[in-house]
């Protein structure tokens, strides 16, 4: 433990804190813009300097560790004044065009500017004129907002592995872009967004689509349905002031309908067809030796993006199978509409979801249209959601609970759990277990695939025989994965793994690029358990058993990997090139 | 044949020139002292030394006499010219030599024969390292020295091993920064291509001292005929199993390799050098950790600079005790510095650390080129400040500079005479550093850059009082809130100039005025009716159409028009225009 004293008061941590997490222990408050508590320092903005007894210079707080014997100041008359000053200069570079900005309300740099009460700009305006890009249709990159705090390319590239931001010129021309200036859809880009979610100011939006929404809630013709993703009820919470974690889906499917969605769906049911047709896929692989090992999970769409783009040698591993909600897509316009007997036509599909890499999922392949309509026709992240509600006029803090529709909102607790990392994994085991054995699987939870390790693996064993599963999420951690699969199947060998889950943020959807801000590992957990109680209190917990799963199956369906099935919930991939010329 | 020569030079630019007028006393004083039998006498153009009123050198003894006054004729004649005597209050004192020790070998050996370099006492060092020396007394020896770092921050080199040697890692590297960005500087340069063995010994020696198994040499682009004689550098070296596996027979083993910089200027410091070399942004990243514990690819690293590895090998065959009886207190041996802007002789000089600045300027430097008055130096480059003439007395060391708002830096010198601005002087550096700002923190980024735009409008008419305070507010910000060297110093250029020349900053933005017309916004031209002869040759070669007028009424110049180019003040043979 290390020894120190900050304003006086001592302070006791441990080896390597910073001085910023440090101060954090004795209730002091440095200021930080351009620091993300889920991200390594940068040290860019210069906001958090500090003295240090025995320094004739300042030190950055926020990657400074503590040394023992520190005596730390943070607040004296001339640091807060340089704050100030350098505060002052980022301002100057810095539009103002708060009131019609997509962080408006909600942006850390105007948060620090009204708390150091900022009433004059005290260095002429010097804006950049960059261009706006919004052509991913997923997330809107505005530069000339940027503070260059580092904290998307730090994501981007390290966390992520993507490589498709990073910083173009020097000095005051200095811009974050995808390098060679090229346009953002034509990068390595995978629209997971984490980015946007990162961004301290309005640099990095998601591209916000509720206008076409609000169109068709109040379109007459229209006959609106609504899908919720799993991550969605353990965050939304967090824009109306609930406990972080809180899950609020009867809130959330009462607040659709009161914004006016004729039916409310859940994405988990959809999670639980995945369930059975991955399953089945894991069978015929596992057990009949019919295609290859290990099977890939592809529920995520920045996932997808990623293997498409940089690993298409890996394509013949992946599940066929559909994500989860572009499964509750095409099944409300062919299933429900049928079922129903309404046009599809007329059929408004709406999802609510943690990602913005959803917004180009809905359009990625013509396998999105097998109803013969686009299945899904917008997708808006959580925090757009949060933004349609306050506008409706729904007191959503004092909302009664409401039940889901039918023929697509009802699921099992294993349909929940998707929404986190090792939740796909657990939830296709129970099932394939099943397949293989003919029993229920006893014990449910596998503790080694839950919790935020960025690479989890366990054994299993089902009907005598030694299942090896692996789990990653964050990009960065699929490279190990895939590199241990590369070298176990050369040359006929056998695989390392025989089932992967990867999701590409972070701790699964719970953590996705289109959740509220200010996600850290703490707030993950939060999330995740939100998750995992639900699944807990549900009273079916294996998707096989889930009756309204049994219904569409012998009603629609036919059987997993049918011709029914193959047609409306399994896709293809195809290696895309990382940059299109 | 005269048995005597008499050299005459009046040096101070304060007067006419005097020669003359002395030549005709001497001459008639030898005559009056019937001294004249035997001896020549002559006025020189040059005699070496500069702003040293008469100066008188009597051959064939070389007697040097400066600030000669009339009464002083008679008694070197009767003394010296007849007697051979010495008249010590009258002698010059000896000039300022240089002294070289990075530079021993440049212009002395053909730095593409390792013969050469053997044969001048190269590889001594290394040798002495491998076969005597254990790596604590390798280390000991260069802290001995006193040796610090060459390149600009003077951190003590033998610490910086030290802290490498006692560092855990599987691999070590030692870096040669030859990334040299200093406008005008070129030492770096100069030793790599007249003596690349010298640092490449040097980093031999360094590795062997810490324990690293692989040197880098960090070289610009920009710096072909370095890169080329480096090349051949190692080759040679491998060759004779100086470099590779088990170097002269003995356990270690050290290899090195180049890489080239991509003209950053930020890429001299240490972890933007090390993101360039591994292939990343050339950002720098917070320290600690320091490189020598977490470095190239996270292996503990010791970046060196060039001046500074080529003054280790002679550190290690003379002795760090040699080497520390140059120099002033803390700072031990010799400097080479660039001397350039309005120097008579510019160049390279290397002296020993203390002496007087003074005495580079004029003693090695010549004066001004001019003639005109030293008005400052400025030295360490870009980041570096200006030093008044009334400090030029001050012996050159880390601390001295420091003191006066000032840096070493890699050892830019650059002299400024009465003709230079120091508005604009701190333009063009602040510009530099503006350019070469690497962008990632907002202090230096956008303080210098708001800086500039404050000088900007000030050399062009357009301060405001607030604009000094507001100068002090930026430039304290920078210095304190930016992550690395270059954007901590990048506002010293301004900071130095205000802390000497604040008048001169007064001068432009109260009474709109740059006395050296240097500051073309501030400048006005205009006709002098009383001494305009209206011969029409101002307004035949006004490129800009901006004097109306004709013979019969007279010529005005159109201040909305004029583009300040001073053409009309040249053509006027009558000093009729007004420059102010």
């Amino acid at each position: 433990m290390i020894k120190a004293t900050i304003n006086g008061i001592a302070v006791e941590v441990p080896e390597g804190t910073s001085i910023l997490d440090a101060a954090g222990k004795v209730h002091v408050k440095i200021p930080t813009l351009c620091k993300h508590k889920d991200l390594e320092a940068s040290a860019a903005c210069g906001i958090c300097i500090v003295k240090v007894k025995g320094w004739s210079k300042m030190l950055r707080a926020c990657c400074t560790p503590v040394e023992n014997g520190m005596d730390i100041t943070t607040h004296d008359p001339e640091i807060v004044k340089i704050r100030r000053t350098v505060l002052e200069l980022i301002l100057s570079t810095h539009p103002n065009e708060c009131l019609t900005c997509g962080r408006n309300n909600d942006c850390e740099l105007q948060k620090i500017a009204a708390d150091f009460g900022i009433r004059e700009e005290e260095f002429p305006k010097h804006l950049r004129d960059i261009k706006q890009d919004a052509s991913t249709k997923t997330i809107v990159l505005s530069p000339q907002k940027c503070i260059l705090c580092g904290r998307c390319v730090n994501v981007c590239q390290e966390h992520q592995n993507v490589w498709a931001l990073s910083f173009l010129d020097r000095g005051i021309k200095t811009r974050i872009s995808p390098a060679g200036d090229i346009k953002l859809s034509d990068s390595p880009c995978i629209r997971c967004g984490q980015c946007s979610n990162h961004c301290p100011t309005g640099a990095i939006c998601e591209h916000d689509e509720t206008a076409p929404v609000w169109d068709a809630l109040r379109n007459p013709k229209k006959h609106c349905v609504v899908q919720i993703a799993p991550a969605v009820r353990v965050a939304i919470g967090e824009a109306f002031g609930f406990p972080l974690g809180a899950n609020l889906t009867g809130k959330l499917v009462a607040a659709l309908h009161r914004l006016g969605f004729h039916a409310v769906f859940d994405t988990s049911f959809g999670a639980d067809i995945t369930v059975m047709e991955e399953a089945s896929e894991f069978v015929r692989r596992f057990r009949d030796g019919e295609g290859k090992l290990p099977l890939i999970t592809s529920c995520c769409p920045a996932w997808v993006d990623f293997l498409e783009k940089s690993h298409p040698d890996m394509i013949p591993y992946f599940s066929s199978c559909k994500s989860p909600h572009q499964i509750v897509g095409v099944l409300s316009k062919t299933y429900y509409a049928k079922k129903r007997g309404i046009d599809p036509a007329d059929i408004f599909v709406t999802s609510i979801m943690p990602c913005t890499a959803k917004k180009h999922e809905i359009g990625r392949s013509d396998e999105m249209f097998a109803s013969g309509h686009q299945d899904i026709d917008i997708s808006l992240t959580t925090r757009e959601l949060a933004r349609m509600l306050k506008q409706s006029g729904v007191d959503f803090a004092s909302l009664p609970d409401e039940q889901p529709d039918d023929l697509l909102g009802q699921y099992s607790g294993a349909g929940v759990i998707f929404g986190n990392t090792g939740g796909v994994m657990e939830a296709a085991v129970r099932t394939a277990y099943n397949f293989v054995t003919g029993e229920d699987m006893g014990k449910l939870e596998i503790a080694d695939i839950r919790g935020l390790e960025g690479v989890k693996e366990a054994k299993l064993e089902v009907g005598g025989e030694i299942v090896r599963i692996a789990v990653a999420h964050g990009l960065k951690n699929v490279e190990y994965l895939l590199e241990k699969v590369r070298a176990g199947v050369k040359g006929g060998g056998e695989p390392p793994y025989h089932f992967i889950e990867v999701m590409a943020c972070a701790g699964g959807c719970i953590g996705g690029g289109g959740q509220p801000y200010g996600v850290t590992d703490e707030l993950r957990r939060k999330r995740m358990r939100g998750l995992y109680s639900e699944d807990e209190a549900n009273a079916i917990r294996y998707s096989y058993k889930h009756p309204a799963v049994e219904r569409i199956y012998k009603e629609f369906l036919g059987k997993p990997l049918g011709k029914t099935s193959e047609e409306l919930l399994h896709t293809e991939y195809r290696a895309r090139p990382l940059y299109v010329k | 044949m005269p048995d005597k020569t008499i050299l005459l030079k009046y040096t101070s630019q304060d007067a006419p020139a005097r020669t003359k007028e002395f030549l005709g006393l001497f001459t008639a004083a030898l005559r009056e002292l019937d001294a004249l039998e035997g001896v020549n006498i002559t006025g020189v153009e040059d005699i070496g030394l500069y702003d040293d009123g008469l100066v008188v050198r009597i051959l064939p003894e070389g007697i040097t006499y400066r600030n000669v006054q009339e009464g002083d004729i008679r008694r070197i004649i009767e003394l010296t010219v007849k007697k051979g005597q010495i008249i010590k209050e009258l002698l010059a004192k000896p000039a300022a030599k240089e002294t070289r020790v990075a530079l021993r070998n440049c212009g002395a050996i053909d730095p593409d024969r390792i013969e050469d370099y053997i044969a001048a006492g190269g590889y001594a060092g290394l040798k002495r390292a491998l076969f005597e020396l254990k790596p604590d007394d390798i280390i000991a020896e260069v802290m001995k020295a006193g040796l610090r770092g060459r390149g600009g921050g003077g951190f003590p080199t033998a610490n910086k091993w030290q802290l490498a040697r006692k560092a855990q890692g599987a691999r070590k590297f030692i870096i040669c920064n030859a990334d040299e960005g200093d406008p005008g500087a070129y030492m770096d340069r100069s030793i790599l291509e007249g003596d690349p063995h010298s640092v490449l010994e040097g980093m031999i020696i360094a590795g062997l001292a810490f324990g690293a198994s692989q040197g880098i040499f960090y070289v610009r682009a920009e710096y072909p005929l370095a890169v080329e004689r480096v090349e051949k550098a190692i080759a040679a070296a491998r060759e004779y199993g100086l470099l590779g596996e088990r170097i002269l027979g003995g356990a270690f083993s050290f290899d090195v390799d180049i890489r080239l910089g991509a003209g950053a200027f930020v890429c001299g410091e240490e972890t933007a050098l090390l993101a360039s070399v591994e292939g990343r942004r050339g950002y720098p990243r917070p320290r600690p950790p320091y490189p020598t514990d977490h470095g190239l690819w996270g292996y503990p690293t010791v970046i060196n600079n060039v001046e500074t590895l080529a003054n280790v090998p002679p550190i290690i065959a003379k002795g760090g005790g040699w080497f520390a009886s140059m120099g002033s207190g803390k700072s031990t041996g010799t400097k080479v510095f660039a001397l350039t802007g309005k120097v008579r002789n510019s160049g390279l000089v290397e002296v020993e650390m203390g002496v007087p600045i003074r005495d580079i300027v004029y003693s090695l430097g010549g004066g001004t080129l001019s003639g005109k008055a030293v008005k400052a130096v400025q030295t360490g480059g870009p980041s570096g400040g200006v030093i008044p003439k009334e400090h030029l007395d001050t012996p050159i060391t880390y601390e001295n500079l420091a003191q006066l708002g000032s840096i070493m830096g890699s050892g830019g010198m650059i002299v400024l005479d009465e003709d230079d601005c120091v508005v604009d002087i701190c333009k063009f550096y602040l510009k530099f550093c503006v350019d070469e700002s690497c962008g990632k923190c907002a202090p230096c980024r956008i303080g210098g850059f708001q800086m500039l735009e404050i000088l900007e409008r000030i050399s062009e008419g357009k301060g405001v009082p607030e604009d000094l305070p507001k100068l002090h507010e930026i430039a304290t910000a920078m210095q304190k809130a930016s992550l690395c060297g270059l954007g901590q110093s990048a506002p010293n250029p301004v900071l130095s100039t205000l802390r000497y020349f604040e008048d001169e900053y007064k001068e432009h933005i109260v009474s709109r005025r740059c006395l050296t017309g240097k500051c073309k916004g501030l400048l006005v031209y205009a006709i002098n009716q009383e001494k305009c002869k209206r011969c029409k040759m101002c307004q035949n070669n006004c490129p800009a159409g901006a004097i109306p007028g004709d013979r019969e009424k007279g010529f005005v110049i159109d201040a909305s028009k004029c583009i300040k180019c001073g053409r009309c003040a040249e053509v006027c043979k009558f000093g009729a225009v007004d420059r102010r």
